[in-house]
């Protein structure tokens, strides 16, 4: 299982997606200046402040080489999972449903957060229960995530009741597109992967992920 | 150049004859710039660099001292961490947001410009008090500037201190620490080499912020038209940093750099000269090479622009390509603007003709160092505090009160803001133990804390400083850390006044008698003078930074009591006093005429002795009795646990309750572990962790206070935020 990490300048988290990964399968950084996705099975494209971000969260990184490649990845059935910065360029991009607004207090937030999994069918939560409750820590100014005419099916994880401190649509915390490919989250999975920093529920989903591409191989 | 224009940028007249005397001319529009900013205060240090020759600054891991940009300490296996804190005070109080964001920036040039990657951010911050809107104001906006350059570049910000006190109305303090990891041999120094090396200016362009930011702004005390000297404070781009620090590494990383400096206070004039003077050669500029925000600038303002996010590094000319093609690759600017000289002077051209010659020695060496004239105050210096707190309240209440009050309420609304976890290596984040705790490459862990206490420094400038180490210790020994070096702030007054000087001798020799105590080297700093506004002076206000190391991060300590049963036990050499407490400050007491004798070898043998039992994972908590005192110490443990107590406290009167001082640690575990601990320490098992809320038994009474109402209480702080 080769995963494939983006980094864009501003990219913080980069690094800890990628030591993430790590435990699960192989991890290569993508340059965003690069078209070549160096053979990876799935794409993780990471939290921080792609380009400055000065714009509007995600809007500029949408339009990187980088991007052109993962929105060809992506149309062909390949996983491509957006972490906090990651989900906000994945919407921009059109590959996810909705927006990412500012939060509700209009203040960065950094706090560990409970998530129920609303859908553990996905290729990102095979391994979850459904009503299964992770705690993963979510960090941002801009997750406010609003979808006004969203199909209901696409919710995969909800923030616990008491949890959603950004004000989200139905406490939404991540979607998938309707082909069940492409998953954003704004909490933080790669921040709990080691019980020394905290929790290691973030794990399940890079789990996942490698089990779902592992069946897909064996099924061919 | 003329001495009217020369003491409109902040010389004396002695200073001007003596800058006419080295030069054998009066200076020209260039040079006077250029002196005016290195002999400031901000830079040259000339009121008390005589003092910091006397902190102690040999310890056996120390890697790099004083003199560069950051200081460092072995931490094993070939890996250094490196750090040191830093002032943006003025900056702050004149535009918050910017100001604590660009000190935010500056701290953390300071870090990789020695080659290592920032990990942590703290910051020390002193406001006057939040019934003042001015003061709520600027808290609000030097939290959030902190909050949008350190988490938009990516570096974790894991702990810090804030307090208010009246004194701090007019010129808060914003004290920024960053700490930073390197692999020992990858450490760079700035001295330049090789005449003949070219010197590339890369990262932002310069553009005319920040002009004169070291001396009329830094060097002089707040006052009326501050209002004025807003377009002195710089602009932060925290993107243009995150691109300059992975450019700056990545160079580093390809063995293309002789020599790298960050550029902050006094821009190109402080970091050439300075890499020059470290290394005994000359440098040759041409402003008219360096990139420019705008046009028509002159070369006086390109030579002394604050512009953000630059650096300055020296190259070999045969590697002027590869630096550029790596600039290049992380859209950061770069060029060429001048090169090593082999004369030992500043030679600064515009276009080619010579427009500035001054001896580097002259410019960096030659600022006049004045003796201080100290002398304690003939009456006090700071008025009482206004009374907040009713009188006749019973130990219920106070407990409330002391928990609600500004100072001791939780920090959750402010940090919260930050992001303490991304670089995936925070084991402890804020208010899980007394000291941030950092895993290291080498499987072991760093702890790091930052304190002062400018009112009991106030009260007793030389036992207040020793009390700044002191607490800084044993917040890290709480967490199981033993502390390798120490980074220091010294904010002060104007030093040129008899009682500022006599505050800043006493809390200078108490920094170093408690660090030659503990054995602790000073690894670099800052200091920031003329911390005055038009109501007096702050109060003096040592910040302290500490780095230490554990061995194992799964032992590292908690604050909060985390299994019932356990027995809680008040252990060190704790003699707690009413003196210079908060509670004091509450009642509107005014500060006392010093403040009580201090063991302060009896407390580093507490702080081992603490410190060796969370090692061993001996203790269920540890956590140290600061300000508030017993009680309030206890109930922190509590509210960070989740858990109650039960205590049985005598005939402890008020003193014992809510007195301070230093070398008391509220520690909870098991009935054996606590005896053996007792061993070694004095130790008093006070009680015993339970489910319920938290019962003190005391003076015959019993109260009982849940866990809803301290958690009620702790949380005042978040009304300022509504």
């Amino acid at each position: 299982m080769r995963f494939g990490v983006l980094q864009f300048p501003g990219s913080c988290d980069d690094r800890d997606a990628a030591h993430a990964c790590g435990l699960v399968g192989e991890a290569v950084l993508l340059w965003h200046g690069d078209r070549d996705l160096k053979g990876a099975d799935a794409i993780v494209i990471p939290g921080g402040f792609s380009y400055g971000d000065y714009l509007r969260a995600g809007a500029i990184a949408r339009f990187s080489p980088v991007m052109e490649s993962v929105i060809e990845f992506a149309n062909d059935g390949g996983l491509v999972l957006g972490i906090c910065n990651g989900f906000q360029v994945l919407t921009e991009a059109g590959l996810l449903p909705g927006a990412l607004l500012p939060n509700v207090g209009l203040r960065f937030v950094c706090r560990q957060v409970d998530l129920e999994v609303v859908d553990g069918a996905t290729a990102f939560t095979n391994l979850c229960a459904d009503g299964e409750i992770l705690s993963i820590p979510a960090k941002h100014q801009t997750g406010r995530y609003y979808a006004p005419d969203l199909d209901p099916d696409l919710v995969v994880l909800r923030y616990a009741t008491g949890h959603c401190f950004n004000g989200s649509q139905d406490d939404i915390a991540g979607v998938r597109n309707a082909r069940g490919n492409v998953f954003g989250l704004m909490p933080h999975p790669e921040h709990a992967v080691d019980p020394l920093t905290g929790s290691v529920d973030g794990l399940r989903i890079f789990e996942s992920m490698a089990a779902h591409v592992g069946a897909a191989h064996v099924a061919l | 150049m003329s001495l009217s224009e020369a003491v409109a940028l902040g010389l004396t007249e002695g200073e001007y004859g003596l800058i006419v005397e080295r030069l054998g001319r009066e200076p020209n529009q260039v040079e006077l710039a250029m002196f005016s900013l290195m002999w400031s205060e901000h830079c040259a240090y000339k009121h008390s660099k005589k003092l910091l020759r006397t902190l102690p600054v040999e310890g056996p891991r120390l890697v790099l001292g004083p003199g560069e940009n950051a200081g460092a300490v072995d931490v094993g296996e070939g890996w250094a961490v490196a750090f040191k804190v830093e002032s943006h005070n003025h900056p702050s109080a004149v535009e918050p947001f910017q100001g604590a964001a660009t000190g935010v920036g500056g701290i953390l040039r300071d870090v990789f410009a020695i080659g290592a990657r920032p990990i942590a951010v703290l910051d020390s911050l002193r406001f006057g008090e939040p019934t003042s809107e001015r003061s709520r104001y600027l808290l609000d906006h030097a939290v959030a500037g902190i909050g949008h350059y350190g988490n938009s570049i990516g570096v974790a910000n894991v702990g810090g201190e804030v307090y208010f006190e009246g004194p701090y109305e007019q010129n808060c303090l914003v004290n920024a620490m960053c700490v930073g990891l390197v692999r020992r041999e990858r450490l760079i120094r700035s001295a330049a080499a090789g005449v003949g090396n070219r010197l590339v200016l890369f990262g932002a362009s310069t553009g005319r912020d920040g002009i004169g930011g070291a001396s009329v702004l830094a060097s002089a005390e707040l006052g009326d038209a501050d209002a004025d000297k807003r377009p002195t404070v710089q602009i932060g781009d925290p993107f243009e940093e995150k691109k300059l620090l992975e450019c700056s590494l990545e160079l580093l990383d390809r063995g293309l750099l002789v020599a790298l400096q960050d550029l902050g206070a006094a821009g190109l004039t402080s970091s050439s000269s300075e890499m020059a003077s470290k290394g005994e050669v000359g440098v040759e500029i041409d402003v008219r090479r360096v990139p420019l925000r705008e046009p028509g600038m002159e070369p006086f303002e390109i030579m002394v622009s604050e512009s953000q996010e630059r650096m300055l590094c020296v190259c070999e000319p045969e590697q002027v390509d590869a630096v550029l093609e790596v600039c290049a690759r992380w859209d950061v600017g770069g060029a060429v603007i001048g090169e090593i000289i082999a004369e030992r002077e500043m030679r600064i051209l515009d276009g080619g003709e010579v427009v500035g010659r001054i001896p580097v020695e002259a410019l960096v060496d030659d600022c006049p160092l004045y003796d201080l004239e100290p002398a304690p105050p003939a009456q006090p210096l700071y008025p009482a505090p206004p009374a907040t707190l009713e009188a006749g309240l019973d130990v219920r209440e106070t407990l409330l009160a002391l928990l609600a009050s500004p100072n001791l309420s939780s920090r959750r609304p402010l940090f919260e803001q930050y992001d303490c976890l991304v670089g995936s290596r925070t084991v402890r984040r804020p208010e899980q133990a007394d000291a941030a705790v950092l895993a290291m490459p080498t499987g072991g862990a760093i702890a790091i804390a930052i304190d002062g206490n400018g009112r009991r420094v106030a009260a007793d400038p030389y036992r207040g400083a020793i009390e700044a180490v002191l607490e800084c210790a044993s917040n890290l020994a709480c967490a199981g850390g033993e502390p390798l070096g120490l980074t220091n702030c010294l904010n002060f007054g104007n030093p040129e006044k008899p009682h500022i000087a006599w505050q800043l001798t006493e809390a200078v020799r108490g920094l170093a008698d408690a660090c030659r105590a503990l054995d602790v080297p000073v690894v670099g700093g800052n200091v920031s003078l003329y911390n005055e506004g038009g109501e007096g002076p702050i109060y003096p206000t040592p910040v302290v930074g500490m780095v230490g190391e554990l061995p194992d991060p799964l032992h590292a300590g908690r604050s909060g009591f985390a299994l019932e049963g356990d027995a809680i036990a008040i252990a060190g050499p704790f003699r707690p006093s009413l003196a210079g407490s908060e509670l004091a400050k509450l009642r509107g007491e005014p500060l006392p005429d010093g403040l009580p004798e201090i063991d302060v070898e009896a407390v580093r043998d507490a702080q081992r002795a603490i410190r060796d039992f969370v090692r061993a994972g001996r203790l269920s908590s540890a956590h140290d009795v600061a300000e508030g005192g017993l009680l309030v110490a206890v109930a922190e443990a509590c509210l960070a646990g989740g858990l109650g107590a039960t205590l049985e406290l005598g005939d402890a009167d008020e003193a014992q309750l809510f007195g301070e001082g230093p070398g008391g640690f509220v520690v909870s575990g098991s009935e054996a572990a606590l005896r053996e601990l007792g061993e070694r320490v004095e130790l008093r098992v006070i009680g015993r962790v339970d489910p319920g809320d938290l019962d003190v038994t005391v003076g015959g009474e019993e109260l009982e206070i849940t866990l809803d109402a301290l958690r009620h209480a702790h949380g005042a702080l978040a009304e300022l935020f509504a």
